[in-house]
């Protein structure tokens, strides 16, 4: 599966899943540029694309500055060329019960995981539209199908993520872009490892493959349906969650 | 003049995938000339690259004909 001289784009790859999509693209021979929201973060993501022999670098890009999605695809396209494959993976929590719930943590939510995949989409759809092959695959959420207690906002964003999905596949498709989905169960990061442990113990119990998932497992994801295995698949969302929940 | 006309009908020719003889100054892409909204927004795109000038989302709303197309070029045109 190889994708020798694409350039890629991976939102918040500076560790868990989406360093493990920046990698795995990687090895495809794609070309990867990963963002952090912080120059350290942006320099390890340079090194640990340098040891892999990659000609990409991290970039620092915190996605609610006004105009920072827009410059970041006009310096990597000016820098690289043009992206073919763009990640949305950046997102964060902030959990709440609703009955508890500030404005600001409803509003970060959405400004941080949603609006930017529109920006970010519009910026990079014009080169993938004029050389009618491109990938966009946005990281979406298992309880943006089945809900969470506590996580009203972060489900709401992740299930808003489905419609965006099959609605720009269907603008776009005619073109040779796809756009996908995969929405990870419980995967083992920093994300999931402030749970108590009784809570995972809880988790696992209704995972039919009976462990959490790793990074790697989404990747995988993410590398097949970026590859032209995956040419014929848009707007499709691929659950990659061992089994608790099945569409 | 004369030739930014020449110049525009040949990139909306190619552009919508129609014979040049087809593409008159009042044709209207949608109507005339069989384009979707997306072509018209690869349309606006390819006039952009062609006569290296950027045309801004709500002035390329209003291009709707080729006459159109020559006026906003004819008007921005370095």
């Amino acid at each position: 599966m190889s994708l020798q001289g694409k350039i890629a784009l991976v939102t918040g790859a500076s560790r868990g899943i989406g360093q493990a999509i920046a990698l795995e693209l990687a090895g495809m021979g794609v070309t990867v540029i990963g963002t952090a929201t912080s120059d350290s973060g942006a320099e390890a993501i340079t090194a640990y694309l340098k040891e892999a022999g990659n000609a990409g670098r991290g970039m620092r890009l915190e996605v609610t500055e006004e105009g920072a999605c827009d410059g970041i695809v006009e310096t990597i396209t000016k820098e690289f060329g043009g992206i073919d494959i763009l990640v949305n993976n950046a997102g964060i929590t902030r959990d709440n019960l609703l009955m508890r719930m500030k404005d600001e943590e409803w509003d970060a939510l959405f400004a941080t995981n949603l609006r930017p995949i529109y920006k970010l989409s519009k910026a990079v759809m014009r080169g993938m539209m004029k050389s009618r092959w491109g990938r966009i695959i946005n990281i979406t959420s298992v309880v943006g199908a089945i809900g969470n207690a506590g996580q009203t906002n972060y489900s709401a964003a992740k299930a808003a993520m489905f419609g965006f999905t099959k609605s720009l596949a269907k603008e776009v498709g005619s073109r040779g872009v796809t756009v996908n989905a995969v929405a990870p169960g419980f995967i083992d990061t920093d994300m999931t490892k402030g749970l108590p442990e009784e809570q995972k113990a809880k988790l696992v119990e209704n995972i039919a493959l009976g462990r959490l998932g790793l990074p790697q497992d989404i990747a995988d994801a993410v590398g097949f349906l970026a590859s032209d295995k995956a040419g014929y698949i848009t707007g499709c969302t691929l659950h990659v969650n061992g089994g608790m929940f099945m569409n | 003049m004369e030739q930014i006309e020449q110049r525009v009908k040949k990139i909306v020719a190619e552009q919508l995938g129609v014979p040049e003889t087809d593409v008159k100054t009042e044709s209207s892409f949608v109507n005339d000339l069989g384009a979707d909204s997306l072509d018209t927004v690869e349309l606006v795109m390819a006039l952009e690259e062609e006569f290296e000038c950027e045309i801004p989302d709500e002035e390329a709303e209003k291009i709707t004909t080729v006459q159109q197309a020559i006026d906003y070029v004819s008007a921005h045109l370095k």
